[in-house]
């Protein structure tokens, strides 16, 4: 579900060491400062016969094998293909996967954000040979390579799907149309009280994405490395905004409804918001990815390093990377495809142009969902605030 | 008799013939598992609250501090927040009281016998819907224009829209058969003689409700408080549904474990609901009320 | 005892509760046929499709298991721990008998998320792991206190005679619960328990706390659902029949508790 998927965005790095090193009590590798090595994890050469088993850590719609919804079944179909009975156990976090990774009985997982990066440098994951892989020829070229799939050039996934949070508005009573997050931000705004933010801490980086054009003294170059200062004129501007907000959403039942009762008519989105209420013909709407550029989330599926079902695992790495398959989870989950030839398969023809599946300016503009650690990104060193702490404001910005 | 009979007996007897014996067996599995499953993993969280999370991994460390009460009490936003939660859930008491009442009174006192036991069902089945299905039909009644509006508009008015009053409505919703039955039991064992004994002594509805009813039903109306009070206090789903930009208590409680992964933060703002339903339920102990749950 | 003009008023008062009751009630019957995926009021069309959709989805049905499952692990246990607290309780005077039923009236005192967040923390610690038995656990905390009360107000009206008559007449403790005791608390054992179910069916935060990553109950399984939009609607339709299909057990409930408690 995508509420606890986001918010599973947002379940961290360093606090799911947390929850780790809860039940041991240790708090080691404390004053480790320098960027650690990558742990060598022997790759595959060669994907022989199906063991007959695959078990998958996943987001939950990743891997739907007809039980919600017995025409959206992409598992039975592999199963058939390959041998490989599927066993998928929902992730409801990055901490929850990254655990459950540990645990070494599971063959491969939908990692999104940085539970990539931890699961790389935990040693839990291994190196993809993406020659294996023949789909992954024509995955998209601008999700390959990225920070959040690869190590020096080494791709440890393939890249599964992508999204933006978008500026949407209602065209009926926003008017002129907006072009910039201002819109939602401008304490002056006519909108007040029909404006509409998420509701999680990771919205602040929305506010500190915004913060880069007019306030360039503040020196932020990503939104989700802060320091203190940082932070805190994100949080001013977040407490501002909320004398605007007619209420926070977090699901998209809620973000949905509000748009269509007029509750709201402004703030952050979706793309597959605005094609639910497109489609509902309520009321009409436009969403934009306006000039100072989007925050978003990217997933990538891996494969443990210790599998014990490695062949199923590289079969349905391939076979969810394949233009069909892709397509149709695409378009169950409503995110952008990663697979370029998924395009001509969707059921909806215009699919991949709504989403921008294909537009690498778009991709290139979104920030994607990081987590916030102590120890900054964008490498200022140890000065930065965590995600504990972007909480604890985000308690104080609703009040 | 069966064939168990020859090692039954003995037993059986020896246990009739030792009270405490006989007393120690019975209590030792519901005071292991209360004082084990229950206090046991309160304590562990109640003692994580005193713990710190370390500013560069993240990670628990078992060093003692205040640290995180001190941030609960000097930061104003958790003052307020606990406050405001204190508030909802008293009104959420009251304006269940008050519908409660009198639909209690009616189905003990007034209702025929049969009548009375389809009313009670009535106000059972409510409680096997959903309350996350039954919470957002309630987003779908405020929402702008919805029916709540709707049955508004003639009186010139309009709904609350999302918020703090949107929830209380909303949680008094879910909450009144809480309410209901405790006091429909209560007035039920109120015999009905001593209502007429008052009211052949001239006393007035009123005042036999006053001073017969309310003193003896007092025990059951804190049992059906404690649920509302309770239930309200601990709510951090609804006040997201409907309650527009308000967050509440336990709002605090959740996004810090889940989101934040803080559980020492988490478990100290878990001592407000704690010391708040512990102190009230040490309160109304006397009156008899948590017998009647 | 009441003159007309009250017992006008309350009845009106009834009225009214009930009609406040079943609104949401029918609105989620109604949007069960709402042809928008997001509950778009008024429904501008009408449609079965969810209904069969919700026939066919072995998600729900799982979950529905799933809840049957944890909701009658958790009676059973609170059925037993209860019906023994409340022995010692009655029959009993020992130091410390207020304490006992004081502590088992604290886990449903304090909120849900606070039993949640304390077992999920001793799950961990203990490193047992999280699956239906960690529900029926969580469950059963709160569940016990029900069948307890219960229990404690039928003993205490029976007193000990009967009781110690039987034992007077020879009958062990065994045979004097199983053919004195017993049958005269059976009722309210049934009430008791059928309260412990109905809570730990509808239980979804300390449910989301102790589930294991692949355990759904019926609530999870809704709060999960409710929030797609491919899946809204079915959700509404599995609310629906929830409601209808309970009268049926609360009324025999009912019945059965009306007619043997009336001695």
């Amino acid at each position: 579900m995508r509420t606890r998927r986001r918010t599973s965005l947002v379940a961290l790095a360093g606090l799911g060491l947390l929850v780790l090193s809860a039940c041991g009590g240790s708090s080691s590798g404390s004053k480790k400062n320098a960027a650690p090595a990558v742990p060598k994890v022997p790759m595959a050469s060669s994907v022989g016969a199906g063991e007959g088993q695959l078990n998958l850590v996943n987001w939950a719609g990743y891997a739907e094998d007809g039980t919600n919804d017995k025409t959206v079944d992409w598992v039975h179909p592999f199963e058939q293909q390959t041998g490989c009975k599927v066993n998928s156990k929902i992730g409801n976090t990055s901490d929850e996967m990254v655990t459950l990774m540990k645990s070494g009985q599971y063959d491969g997982v939908s990692a999104s954000g940085d539970a990539t990066l931890r699961l790389v440098y935990g040693g839990l994951v291994a190196p993809v040979n993406t020659a294996l892989v023949p789909n992954y020829a024509t995955i998209q070229d601008f999700l390959k390579d990225r920070p959040w799939n690869s190590v020096s050039n080494q791709m440890y996934g393939i890249p599964h799907g992508w999204g933006a949070n978008l500026l949407m508005w209602n065209t009926k009573v926003v008017s002129p149309a907006p072009t910039s997050w201002s819109a939602v931000f401008d304490a002056s705004s006519p909108y007040k009280g029909k404006v509409t933010a998420y509701d999680s801490p990771i919205y602040i980086a929305d506010a500190a994405l915004y913060l880069m054009r007019p306030q360039p003294d503040l020196r932020i170059t990503n939104p989700y490395a802060l320091d203190p200062k940082q932070l805190d004129a994100a949080v001013k501007l977040l407490k501002a905004q909320r004398a605007l907000v007619g209420e926070y959403w977090a699901d998209y039942t809620k973000a949905v409804q509000a748009f269509e009762s007029g509750n709201s008519a402004l703030g952050t989105t979706w793309q597959v918001i605005a094609n639910l209420i497109t489609a509902d013909k309520k009321v009409p709407v436009q969403a934009i990815v306006p000039s100072e550029g989007v925050t978003g989330w990217s997933d990538t599926w891996m494969i443990a390093a210790k599998a014990k079902h490695p062949n199923c695992m590289y079969k349905w790495m391939d076979w969810i990377a394949s233009p069909r398959t892709n397509a149709q989870v695409a378009e169950w989950f409503g995110e952008a495809p990663a697979q370029r030839l998924a395009c001509d398969h969707t059921a909806d023809k215009a699919f991949c142009t709504t989403y921008h599946a294909a537009d690498k300016a778009y991709s290139d503009a979104i920030f994607y969902w990081t987590t916030p650690t102590t120890n900054c990104l964008d490498g200022r060193g140890n000065i930065c605030t965590d995600y504990a702490r972007w909480t604890q404001e985000w308690t104080a910005v609703k009040g | 008799m069966d064939g168990g009979q020859g090692l039954v007996r003995p037993a059986s007897t020896w246990l009739y013939r030792h009270t405490t014996a006989r007393l120690l067996a019975l209590l030792s599995l519901p005071v292991l598992w209360v004082v084990v499953a229950y206090l046991g993993a309160l304590a562990t969280m109640l003692l994580a609250a005193f713990w710190t999370t370390n500013s560069f991994t993240g990670a628990v460390e078992h060093r003692l501090t205040l640290a995180n009460f001190r941030t609960l009490v000097e930061q104003p936003v958790y003052r307020s927040v606990a406050l405001r939660s204190l508030g909802v859930a008293a009104l959420v008491t009251v304006v269940d009281v008050l519908i409660a009442l009198p639909m209690a009174y009616y189905m003990a006192k007034v209702a025929s016998p049969r009548a009375r036991r389809l009313l009670v069902v009535a106000i059972l089945t409510p409680l096997w819907a959903s309350y996350l299905v039954k919470a957002y039909a309630w987003r779908v009644m405020l929402a702008n224009g919805g029916v709540v509006d709707w049955l508004l508009a003639p009186f010139g008015t309009h709904g609350p829209g999302f918020g703090l009053t949107a929830t209380i409505v909303t949680l008094s919703y879910l909450w009144l058969p809480f309410m209901v039955l405790p006091l429909f039991a209560g007035l039920e064992r109120i015999p009905d003689p001593l209502l007429e004994a008052s009211a052949d002594q001239g006393a007035r509805a009123t005042r036999t409700f006053r001073s017969v009813v309310l003193p003896l039903l007092f025990p059951a109306l804190v049992a059906g408080s404690i649920f509302t009070f309770s239930l309200s206090l601990g709510d951090y789903i609804t006040v997201k549904i409907v309650g527009g930009t308000s967050q509440l208590a336990s709002n605090v409680i959740y996004d810090n474990i889940t989101t934040g992964g803080n559980l020492p933060f988490a478990s100290a703002a878990a001592f407000f609901p704690i010391l708040v339903m512990v102190g009230y339920l040490v309160a109304v102990r006397r009156t008899g009320a948590l017998k009647e749950l | 005892m009441l003159t007309t003009t009250p017992r006008r008023v309350l009845a009106a008062v009834m009225g009214l509760g009930l009609l406040i009751v079943y609104l949401p009630l029918a609105i989620v019957l109604v949007n069960s046929f709402n042809s928008s995926r997001t509950f778009a009021w008024p429904p501008s069309e009408l449609t079965t499709h969810w209904w069969s959709q919700a026939w066919l989805s072995t998600g729900a049905r799982s979950a529905l298991r799933t809840s049957i499952f944890a909701g009658l692990g958790a009676t059973a246990v609170a059925l037993v721990l209860g019906t023994m607290a409340a022995f010692a309780v009655s029959r009993y005077r020992w130091f410390g008998r207020e304490s006992v039923s004081f502590l088992l009236l604290l886990p449903i005192a304090l909120p849900g998320i606070v039993t949640g967040i304390a077992l999920n923390n001793a799950f961990r610690v203990a490193g047992t792991g999280f699956g239906l038995l960690t529900i029926i656990v969580g469950h059963s905390t709160f569940c016990v206190v029900l069948v307890d009360n219960n229990a404690l107000a039928r003993l205490r009206r029976l007193g000990g005679t009967l009781e110690e008559a039987s034992m007077d007449l020879g009958a062990g403790v065994w045979q004097t619960f199983r053919y004195v005791t017993f049958p005269l608390l059976r009722s309210a054992l049934f009430a008791g328990g059928l309260l412990a179910f109905a809570l730990s069916f509808d239980e979804i935060i300390v449910t989301t706390f102790t589930a294991g990553a692949g355990v759904r109950t019926l609530p999870i399984w809704i709060f999960e659902n409710l929030f797609r939009p491919n899946q809204a609607p079915v959700v509404n339709v599995v609310a629906a029949a929830l409601i209808v299909f309970s009268v049926v057990p609360i009324y025999l409930a009912q019945r059965l508790s009306g007619t043997t408690s009336t001695h």
